[in-house]
């Protein structure tokens, strides 16, 4: 048995290690725990956008200081600031888009809206069939597959230990806080945070709460290698389609199109159904993608609860335990919310405010 | 949604869907045809045949037969004959579990469809294993496995003097087919010594003929002077722009390399030490996999006659552990039967029958397998500077930087260098990559799995998925919560 952590934190990926580096850096002896190796959820299999476009209008001030977090990672995360257009094809996408980006924009995004002059000389390969686009010049992506390599080198930097292959399968609470029964043994800590993304609802299980955490089971492709085709990040109206060329010439497409599966099984399956349509929308906003080859599909669990608003703060009715995930747009965001609640856990005061998990969850 | 996804008009149910014409898949259609199944039996080859029993190319038809293109000739017979609706030139990128059935995704003519079957069959072979060694990415370098199916197809040897090295019984054929084909053998040069072989005279004894035949290659080769190294290994690839000669080392018992070496000149190599289990299929199907070095690494988890703990999945063949052709055979025919069993047949007796004659191939397939898989020394011979993945161009020196900051699995790995991110999605370094993590880590190699696989199973061109795609038939979400 080691020696008490002032704080275990369950889960590996972006939040849970931004938030121990946090904590350690406030002086208290963090542990990372994860079931398999850090970074290899969400955290690692995401599309990597990072796209003020497509965030929630309460959530922008703290997608706005994410974009800042993601800059000062850099080149170790593969972070490029590109700018980005979200495309419209339909007069009603066209509707949708000016809505819902001048709310954005009001939220304090840099969006603006674009003539279909400006795209076309800014990304001359993509279909001549837009009819309306907006643009926000701070929008790019990171390498999301960097994720476990970054935070890994961070944790041993800073000296906080980690375990990887680490699954927590029982919370016991002893008088001085928690014990935790893994494969490695018993580990022991005063408080715990959980931050296992759409795991949330079995690990909270373990201490009798109840989170009603549901998953997305979100599909991303890549193709092989191709001569450059476009140079920003590309995002639909509808929301079904994020692309984007990285710096080697892979195309990277994403969009929310669903496979099927849940956490509880282990990963998510690609479905068909769910691709195909994906790729021809893909094909349809860049054309030249008719001559490339998929090389790989994946899907990546995202979790959310009914409000789709995060869950930061304190575990409901358990004391010293908290929570953290559920983040709409996490990947973008995770970074700097992590850092208030590891303020918070330090007991210091958040500079935004948090999310209570124990708040009344209603539809939005 | 399911608007979008049919390319593939209501597809009739297949009873049985077997995936690799080989000599496992080739005979488990045959035997589920013969109980009045409706079979449909896949393969990314033309004709059926797999990798060793390979149809020669139309062009070198006249060719002399040798035992593995009469083999392939009397199964292609067969299949013909039995009127199997036999799909060449077809590759598989997708297998998703349906409420009845299983949908299977394919690729054909540059047109993907999608099959609807009752059971699956998946017979999906072997590929080779190389361990990387300094300048095996020179043109001129060519896999021992690789260079089989160049000899079957269109019958011409490697170059004009080649050495071949590697291990097990590969080695031997390959160069006896080079020297049959007027190639020169510049020198066999192989792991294995003449005591490791006489310790398997007893599993050898069980399939005479086969043992027989091995030997012949070995009587052939003496006969042409051809010098044989014994206990010894190329080290390296010289040479400017392509092979011009290669080093030799002797190795010791572990096979690392050790003492002086020497070079022969050759404009070619062959190079293999031994062969994986292709298991990507059945792992998208769902079956678990274990680690079996006795298998040849690591393989789908099988009960009796290639069942699986999935319902519907069936498996056999050298995918499931490489025990040879010949057990393939057997292997494949009692996977078939036992399909048809799951669909009503009564095949149990005929079964029972069959498992004596698979377990005695088996025995013999797994003597050469034992003969054919690295010991642990071999990795030795991947230097600093070698290439180990060859999509990314990543050197072991850099792979070993990684598994130093903490990358303790394949996965890791991959995320964090690409390697098994390139077109051929890992199949060429994964297995050198956990064996290396296995080393420095002092862990088993039985703790280190390969990376999940992801469809595709082969890469698939964005016009063939987007097919039959209208804009108008997009359907359009609830937005996004603002």
């Amino acid at each position: 048995m080691t020696a008490r952590y002032d704080i275990a934190v369950i889960g590996g990926g972006i939040m849970g290690c931004a938030t121990a580096l946090r904590m350690a850096e406030g002086g208290m002896r963090a542990t990372v725990l994860d079931q398999g190796d850090l970074g290899q959820g969400a955290s690692g299999v995401n599309a990597g956008t990072l796209s003020l476009q497509i965030k929630r209008v309460k959530l922008m001030p703290y997608a706005l200081k994410g974009h800042h977090e993601w800059k000062a990672m850099g080149d170790a995360v593969g972070f490029r600031k590109t700018g980005g257009y979200t495309l419209a094809f339909t007069e009603r996408e066209s509707e949708l888009l000016h809505e819902r980006q001048t709310l954005k924009a009001e939220a304090g995004a840099p969006i603006e809206f674009v003539s279909n002059n400006h795209i076309r000389n800014a990304e001359p390969n993509l279909t001549q069939k837009v009819i309306s686009a907006s643009y926000c010049p701070e929008d790019g992506y990171a390498n999301s597959s960097l994720t476990g390599q970054y935070y890994r080198g961070r944790l041993r930097d800073q000296g906080i230990p980690y375990r990887e292959r680490c699954p927590v399968t029982a919370i016991a609470q002893d008088g001085a806080g928690f014990a935790l029964d893994t494969p490695q043994g018993e580990i022991t800590a005063s408080r715990i945070l959980m931050a296992t993304g759409a795991w949330l609802k079995p690990t909270a299980a373990m201490l009798d709460v109840d989170l009603p955490v549901n998953a997305r089971i979100n599909t991303v492709s890549v193709t092989e290698r191709l001569k450059p085709l476009t140079s920003t990040v590309i995002g639909h109206a509808t929301g079904l389609l994020t692309m984007k060329q990285k710096t080697n010439g892979t195309v990277l497409i994403g969009g929310g199109w669903q496979g099927r599966g849940t956490p509880q099984e282990g990963r998510g399956q690609v479905t068909a159904g769910s691709l195909q349509p994906n790729l021809a929308l893909a094909q349809f906003a860049l054309p030249a993608l008719e001559n490339a080859r998929i090389i790989r599909s994946w899907t990546g669990f995202e979790a959310n609860v009914p409000d789709f608003y995060p869950l930061v703060g304190a575990l409901p009715g358990v004391e010293g335990a908290f929570v953290l995930g559920c983040v709409r747009g996490g990947y973008t965001i995770g970074p700097y919310i992590s850092k208030l609640m590891g303020d918070f856990i330090l007991d210091r005061e958040p500079e935004l405010p948090l999310f209570d998990p124990g708040r009344n969850f209603k539809e939005d | 949604m399911l608007l979008l996804c049919g390319t593939a008009q209501m597809a009739d149910l297949i009873d049985i869907l077997v995936v690799g014409a080989g000599p496992a898949g080739g005979n488990a259609a045959l035997a589920a045809a013969r109980h009045g199944k409706h079979v449909v039996l896949l393969d990314e080859q033309v004709k059926p045949g797999g990798q060793i029993w390979r149809a020669k190319d139309s062009s070198i038809l006249s060719a002399p037969q040798t035992p593995e293109s009469s083999a392939g000739d009397a199964l292609r017979a067969q299949i013909t004959k039995a009127q199997i609706d036999h799909r060449g030139s077809t590759r598989i990128w997708q297998i998703e579990r349906q409420t009845e059935g299983w949908d299977v995704h394919v690729l054909r003519d540059g047109q993907v469809e999608r099959l609807t079957t009752k059971t699956l069959v998946l017979a999906t072979g072997a590929h080779e294993f190389v361990q990387p060694i300094p300048g095996w990415t020179k043109p001129g370098v060519f896999g021992l496995a690789g260079a089989t199916a160049l000899f079957k197809q269109n019958l011409s040897p490697p170059g004009q003097r080649t050495i071949v090295s590697g291990t097990g019984p590969l080695v031997f054929f390959v160069a006896s087919e080079i020297c049959r084909l007027g190639g020169t053998v510049a020198a066999v040069v192989t792991p294995n010594t003449r005591r490791d072989w006489v310790a398997k005279l007893p599993a050898l004894a069980r399939r005479v003929d086969l043992a027989l035949r091995g030997a012949l290659w070995i009587v052939h080769l003496m006969m042409d002077r051809i010098p044989i190294f014994w206990g010894c290994s190329v080290v390296s690839v010289e040479g400017v722009a392509r092979v011009e000669s290669a080093e030799i080392q002797k190795l010791d018992a572990n096979w690392a390399p050790k003492g002086e070496t020497w070079s022969i000149d050759a404009d070619s190599l062959c190079l293999g030490h031994g062969l994986i289990p292709s298991i990507e299929a059945p792992q998208l199907s769902g079956v678990t996999i274990s680690y079996r070095s006795d298998l040849g690494g690591w393989v789908p988890d099988i009960g009796e006659d290639g069942a699986t703990s999935v319902e519907g999945v069936f498996l056999c063949g050298d995918g499931t552990g490489i025990r040879g052709a010949a057990a393939a055979e057997l292997h494949g025919t009692l996977a078939g039967l036992s399909a048809a069993e799951h669909l009503g047949a009564r095949t149990a007796k005929e079964r029972a029958t069959l498992r004596s004659r698979f377990n005695r191939a088996a025995r013999f397939g797994l003597a050469m397998t034992a003969l054919s898989t690295p010991r642990p020394g071999l990795a030795m011979l991947t230097k600093p500077d070698t290439i180990v993945c060859r999509c990314e161009s990543l050197t072991q020196t850099r792979i070993a930087q990684e598994v130093e900051v903490g990358a303790a699995s394949t996965n890791a790995v991959k995320s964090g260098l690409r390697a098994g991110m390139g077109p051929c999605g890992g199949k060429y370094c994964q297995t050198a990559i956990a064996r290396f993590i296995a080393m420095h880590e002092n862990r088993p190699e039985a703790e280190i799995p390969p990376s999940a696989p992801r469809p595709p199973l082969r890469p698939v061109p964005v016009s063939a998925l987007s097919a039959d795609f209208d804009y108008d038939d997009l359907p359009i979400p609830k937005p996004a919560p603002l």
